[in-house]
């Protein structure tokens, strides 16, 4: 059928009225013309020779009303306006769509736009400080993102909550102590980047991704490590006062580099190694499995805190003096705490020794002394990858909280 | 010289008024217009306001504009519409029966309830009851008196004057074009479960009514409105929350329905006095 007598093109509707999406049949053929351009309309619903002017004309379309003529079905002549065409003047692409050439510092008016949208111009400045692709992003995040997010596992079904098994009393409550201080470490991982992800520009969205993840991480172990304290009883262990301390220097460092530096870089680096030797001296199938999932967990998140602040050490000379400043200012604040809870310590040489002569309880103690000592020499590597010379990370690591975390 | 100034009454009939002419205030005063604006709650005393000098402009209803030319001209003065919004234009009302309903056409509806909207609503009230008047139908008329003094800017009449025809309380509902549309998709209205007995013919809405002779302030403030472009992303989100994405030169043309309902319901008289009887704003 040709279009209406001075009309460029027709759509027809149909049956179909304005209040059951007419309007998308219009806006379509509207797309397809210049403004100015004349779209005849036909269609048999009785409503639309009143939804239809109306409809136009809050979308700023001209509706013209021709001699209908022997086109009984038709009903007017739409002339398209400039609106839909100026709500777009001045429109721009937030940044590529795939994170290959990253803006170094991401406008502020991009917001909250999906990076690589077309954004309408105007809307809100929207305050992401952690703006700096240096101080954000690590190009291992995607991939990281990617498989954090393939590794999940349900608490319900990964961790043999069921298998029989019977500690001592003793030796159970150890394992309480123990899992009562993962939990408040855990619950400080999961807090120290959660109060980061809302300042990191959305451009950098596979970092806020995996941020993401990760306090998922730390709240499944937070589940899990309660779940097996509570297994068999109904108490948790102690919460020392040096111990909480230690963690709250932790959450009240505000500098993201740093944050990810003391958490991650240290705290969690010394707690895989924790987790391995929980893992390896667990007495009972249930502790072995939680340590085991949670520890495949932390390594990623010490990759990540690796890969970032790598990639801006190289950046940034200056970088280094602020970690090391960051050790001090911690060790300064807790020099006066007891730093790691002796019940902790108690509990873990209990674990490791597997019962009460004293050739087992010396044993015990060797391997926890083992364990620090795997811990500094972790600390150690790490802060040599980030560029200190080996004498200074011995030297630094050594100022680490007691705490582990 | 001195910075031309104007002062314009808006009626605060929503609280995003305030934000639309604390938008376009800034965006005035930062092209050379001293303008500021005062709220009243209803259009009554923003018209007398209007007329005598007290104000500069009049974002003004259709039923105010038509007060705004009586009283003016009553005291040997002339008010003008210096601008109105392209959605102002060509607008209709429509009667509204329930699917199932026995009326066929417009005659049908004598004797029948017809629920209408406010006292003082032009499109749901005054021109539709008018209309019928006009095609000498008598019908019940059951009012829904929301937001009185407001002129019918305040949609809440009219929505329960659909949500009684739903309910089958009345027999017809009377409502603007665009709402009829707007109910259906809201879900006030079942889709196919309203026909359209009766629609008016054109008429046009609000105006920006200001006083003859227009001072320096006046013309540039209907140059500038004129100007506001709907490319430009600080006044946009002002035009869609003021239902607009274009001004336009004010035209009188399309007031006749309405002037002749506020004639033959006695709402003003024809020196601009209220005289409806049942109107309280």
């Amino acid at each position: 059928m040709s279009a209406a007598p001075g009309a460029d093109v027709e759509v027809h509707l149909g049956d179909l009225g304005f209040g059951r999406g007419a309007h998308l049949l219009v806006q379509r053929a509207l797309a397809g013309l210049p403004p100015g351009g004349r779209l005849a309309v036909s269609g048999r619903d009785p409503a639309l020779p009143v939804h239809l002017p109306a409809w136009c004309r809050v979308r700023g379309h001209r509706v013209e009303w021709p001699d209908l003529g022997d086109r009984s079905e038709l009903v007017a002549v739409v002339v398209r306006g400039t609106a839909d065409d100026d709500r777009w003047f001045g429109a721009e692409r937030a940044g590529p769509a795939l994170p290959s050439a990253l803006s170094s510092r991401p406008p502020a008016r991009w917001g909250l736009g999906a990076r690589g949208a077309l954004l309408e111009a105007g809307g809100p400045e929207a305050r992401f400080d952690l703006d700096d692709r240096d101080l954000v992003w690590a190009d291992v995040a995607p991939h990281l993102y990617a498989q954090a997010a393939a590794r999940q596992w349900d608490p319900q079904t990964a961790v043999p909550w069921d298998d029989p098994f019977a500690l001592p009393a003793d030796v159970e409550a150890a394992v309480v102590q123990v899992m009562t201080y993962l939990v408040e470490n855990e619950q400080a991982a999961l807090v120290v980047p959660a109060r980061f992800v809302g300042r990191i520009h959305p451009h950098f969205r596979e970092v806020v991704q995996l941020l993401a993840v990760q306090m998922a991480d730390e709240a499944r172990h937070m589940e899990v490590f309660s779940r097996r304290a509570l297994l068999r009883g109904a108490e948790l262990g102690t919460s020392s006062a040096g111990g909480r301390q230690s963690l709250f220097t932790l959450v009240a460092e505000s500098d993201f580099a740093l944050a990810s530096f003391l958490l991650s870089v240290l705290g969690e680096g010394s707690f895989v190694d924790l987790l391995s030797f929980l893992h390896q001296n667990a007495p009972d199938p249930v502790t072995r499995q939680v340590c085991w999932l949670a520890m495949q967990d932390e390594r990623r998140h010490v990759v990540f805190g690796m890969a970032h602040l790598e990639h801006q050490a190289q950046l940034d000379p200056l970088l280094r003096d602020r970690l090391r400043a960051a050790i001090h200012r911690r060790h300064d604040a807790l020099v006066d705490t007891a730093g790691l809870n002796a019940d902790v310590f108690d509990a873990l040489v209990v674990l490791a020794a597997g019962g009460w002569h004293p050739d087992d309880v010396s044993a015990g103690f060797d391997r926890v002394q083992a364990l620090q000592h795997a811990m500094d020499q972790g600390r150690q590597r790490r802060l040599v990858r980030l560029g200190f010379r080996p004498d200074e990370a011995a030297a630094l690591s050594a100022l680490h909280t007691r705490n582990f975390m | 010289m001195s910075t031309p100034t104007v002062l314009m009454g808006a009626v605060a009939y929503d609280p995003k008024v305030v934000t639309i002419w604390e938008g376009f205030r800034a965006w005035l005063r930062g092209r050379g217009l001293d303008f500021d604006f005062v709220l009243y709650s209803h259009y009554e005393r923003q018209v007398e306001d209007l007329v005598a000098g007290r104000i500069d402009a009049a974002w003004n209803s259709p039923l105010a504009w038509l007060r705004a030319e009586r009283l003016a001209a009553a005291n040997g003065t002339a008010v003008r519409a210096l601008t109105m919004r392209d959605t102002d234009q060509d607008l209709t009302s429509i009667v509204v029966v329930r699917a199932d309903s026995p009326a066929r056409q417009v005659a049908d509806l004598a004797g029948m309830v017809v629920a209408v909207g406010a006292v003082d609503s032009p499109q749901a009230t005054l021109i539709p009851l008018g209309h019928l008047a006009a095609a000498g139908v008598e019908v019940d008329v059951r009012r829904f008196d929301v937001g009185v003094g407001l002129h019918g800017d305040h949609i809440g009449g009219e929505r329960d004057a659909a949500r009684a025809l739903v309910a089958g309380e009345v027999d017809a509902a009377c409502m603007i074009d665009a709402n009829h549309l707007a109910f259906v998709k809201e879900g006030t209205l079942p889709p196919e479960g309203t026909r359209i007995i009766a629609q008016t013919a054109r008429y046009d809405h609000c105006n920006m009514t200001v006083r003859e002779p227009e001072s320096a302030g006046v013309q540039l403030f209907g140059t500038l409105l004129l100007g506001m472009s709907y490319a430009d992303p600080q006044v946009r989100p002002l035009l869609d929350l003021e239902g607009l994405t274009a001004w336009k030169d004010g035209r009188t043309s399309g007031y006749d329905l309405l002037a002749r309902a506020v004639d033959a319901t006695g709402f003003f008289s024809p020196d601009g006095r209220v005289t409806a009887t049942d109107y309280r704003p």
